[in-house]
């Protein structure tokens, strides 16, 4: 065997599990074998694939950030059976991991600017990432606001985090929940992501902003970003396909003659905008 | 440049038997239940040369249906995982077409870009294609518009052209000559036959219908072409170029194993997110998608095309769908 096996993972055992809303936990993960520790690094942005061994893979972004070494963490919803099967894992228990695959969030060329993050539901995970490394690197931005919203309180993801962030006076947090979502001791706003948008009305001067979300929200959001007046260039988003072998070959991800897994899942919206809207 | 010889028609079952010695499976062309397919033989007089095609590709020879590429133990929480070597065989095919012998190029643009796909690669390495040119054509074939020919020899080691009497035998690689060179006798001097093959005149450009697909995305016609597609994908299982798949598992509660499966575009599921989202939900963008993957994005990706103008999609197809037909509608601007 004189080629690596591209396929074959390394094991990783659950060091925490954190139940952060229904259906929703997170895993944070370090490597069974330290050769492979030592050896592995990831720029934000990037995701892998995670085996729960008997049912196979699923996708999910490193939700945390580059700048915490020694593990990793990734957040996921029970939706299928591999998912299922992974949230059955306690701690202590071994799971798959292949990666870091893909591209990454650019965070060098922002410096000096201001961030607006702008997530919901279970697309917070990717943002996570980026928000950890570039709190860590906190000298490097001006302003950063943080928009998040979820159906409802309960299942907003990364509550403590969320407290945390609220805490700090560098950051401009701003949570909301769908109408109908609320508790009646929710303090935060009640509303759809991008009209909270609009209406925080971020400015686009110096300014990155950062947007995932469900397609509908992704949607209804940009136009918001462009009618404050950012410019294509300077909205990034992730894109979430189907993917199975993250390494180009299996062509699930095909976006145009992208490959998600390759050449994303990080784009600009005017990278997104040369592809045909296959996402 | 090849060096060509003359291989007599007795003389195919001394090579054959030559490659057998030397410890290579070979895999050609036989007649069974009236259905042509690649098998084992072990002499010339079970090669049936005579039918146009084999309704499967040779792809399987490096690229299987189904193929282990991990294995595991579960004991509680723990995994027990364990690498796996690929099965290569040393392997001759003979007799297979020069669009059959292209296919491999595409296998080989996708396996080894960026990374390198160890199991397509240990088999590729022991494989070795003698081809036979085409005498003839049928209405499914169109090699000539996508830059082959019946008598091509790119993706070949040896190509046979039949001649009166045998074989012209261009030996077309370092490796082609090593298999002649098992039975020199077979391979003799080039009488200065004049190689004759079947006359495929080009129905359509394809750098002109690369550069159509740049501007017809959104045209109705995919929507027209695919109205009676099945979505079945047996245009992708019988393709030579075609190379999608799919990892699943297969385990019971102690022992499991990852296989790497054939997968086709052409399924609803495919593109399926888990969020029930599906960025190719009709069979028309589905059915598009096969045609710029093949023809646009190939050549954008790796500067060829993934089609090798077979037919076999054609033949194969339950309802009758002709990708040559449609790639001619397309190729008009």
């Amino acid at each position: 065997m004189s080629e690596t096996n591209i396929y074959l993972p390394h094991l990783m055992r659950i060091a925490k599990v954190t139940r952060e809303a229904p259906g929703v936990k997170t895993f944070r993960l370090e490597f069974v074998d330290q050769a492979a520790a030592d050896a592995f690094d990831f720029q934000t942005g990037q995701f892998g694939l995670y085996s729960a061994f008997g049912e196979g893979e699923s996708t999910f972004c490193i939700a945390s950030s580059p700048t915490r070494k020694g593990y990793i963490e990734c957040t996921f919803r029970e939706v299928g059976r591999v998912t299922a099967a992974l949230a059955d894992k306690e701690e202590g228990d071994v799971v798959g991991f292949r990666g870091p695959y893909g591209n990454r969030f650019p965070i060098e060329q922002w410096k000096g600017k201001s961030l607006v993050f702008v997530a919901g539901g279970i697309a917070l995970p990717p943002l996570r990432s980026v928000i950890w490394n570039c709190l860590d690197l906190r000298d490097w931005f001006k302003d950063i606001t943080i928009v998040y919203g979820a159906r409802s309180v309960a299942d907003l993801v990364y509550k403590h985090e969320l407290a945390e962030w609220e805490a700090r006076p560098d950051v401009n947090l701003v949570v909301t929940v769908d109408p109908g979502g609320e508790t009646p001791d929710w303090k935060g706003k009640v509303g759809f992501v991008p009209p909270v948008v609009e209406a925080l009305a971020p400015s686009p001067a110096d300014t990155v902003a950062l947007v995932c979300g469900p397609p509908i929200m992704i949607k209804l959001t940009l136009p918001v970003l462009a009618k404050l007046g950012f410019q294509p260039d300077a909205i990034y988003t992730t894109l979430e396909n189907r993917m199975k072998c993250g390494l180009g070959k299996c062509g699930r991800c095909n976006t145009g003659s992208s490959y998600v897994c390759k050449d994303g899942p990080v784009y600009t919206l005017a990278q997104l905008n040369a592809l045909p809207a296959e996402y | 440049m090849a060096e060509t010889r003359f291989l007599p028609s007795e003389s195919l079952d001394t090579f054959v038997k030559a490659l057998r010695r030397d410890g290579r499976r070979v895999l050609a062309p036989t007649a069974r239940d009236g259905r042509a397919e690649l098998n084992p033989v072990e002499a010339a007089a079970e090669i049936d040369l005579e039918g146009l095609q084999t309704a499967l590709s040779a792809k399987e020879t490096v690229f299987p249906k189904v193929e282990r590429i991990l294995e595991y133990s579960l004991s509680g929480g723990g995994v027990d995982l364990r690498d796996v070597a690929p099965k290569a065989e040393p392997t001759v095919l003979l007799g297979v077409r020069p669009c059959d012998a292209a296919g491999f190029g595409a296998l080989d643009a996708v396996f080894n870009w960026d990374t390198r796909d160890r199991f397509f690669n240990a088999r590729r390495e022991a494989l070795a294609i003698v081809a036979v040119a085409c005498t003839r054509a049928d209405d499914a074939c169109f090699c000539t518009s996508v830059g082959g020919g019946p008598g091509s020899t790119a993706g070949s080691d040896i190509l046979l052209t039949p001649v009166q009497g045998g074989f012209l035998a261009e030996l077309v690689t370092e490796k082609g000559a090593a298999l002649a060179a098992l039975c020199p006798d077979a391979f003799r001097p080039d009488p200065g036959l004049e190689k004759k093959v079947a006359d495929l005149p080009m129905a359509f450009d394809h750098a002109a219908l690369t550069a159509s697909l740049q501007g017809r995305f959104e045209d109705p016609l995919w929507e027209r072409q695919s109205l009676r597609c099945l979505g079945c994908g047996a245009c992708a299982f019988v393709c030579p170029s075609c190379v999608c798949f799919d990892l699943v598992e297969e385990a019971d509660a102690r022992e499991g194993r990852r296989l790497r499966t054939w997968d086709t575009c052409g399924t609803a599921l495919f593109t399926l997110h888990a969020s029930g989202h599906n960025p190719r939900e009709s069979q028309a963008q589905r059915w598009r998608q096969r045609v710029y993957h093949k023809f646009s994005y190939y050549p954008e990706r790796y500067g060829r095309l993934g089609c090798v103008g077979c037919g076999k999609c054609t033949r194969a197809c339950p309802v009758d769908m002709d990708l040559q037909e449609h790639l001619l509608e397309a190729a008009q601007a």
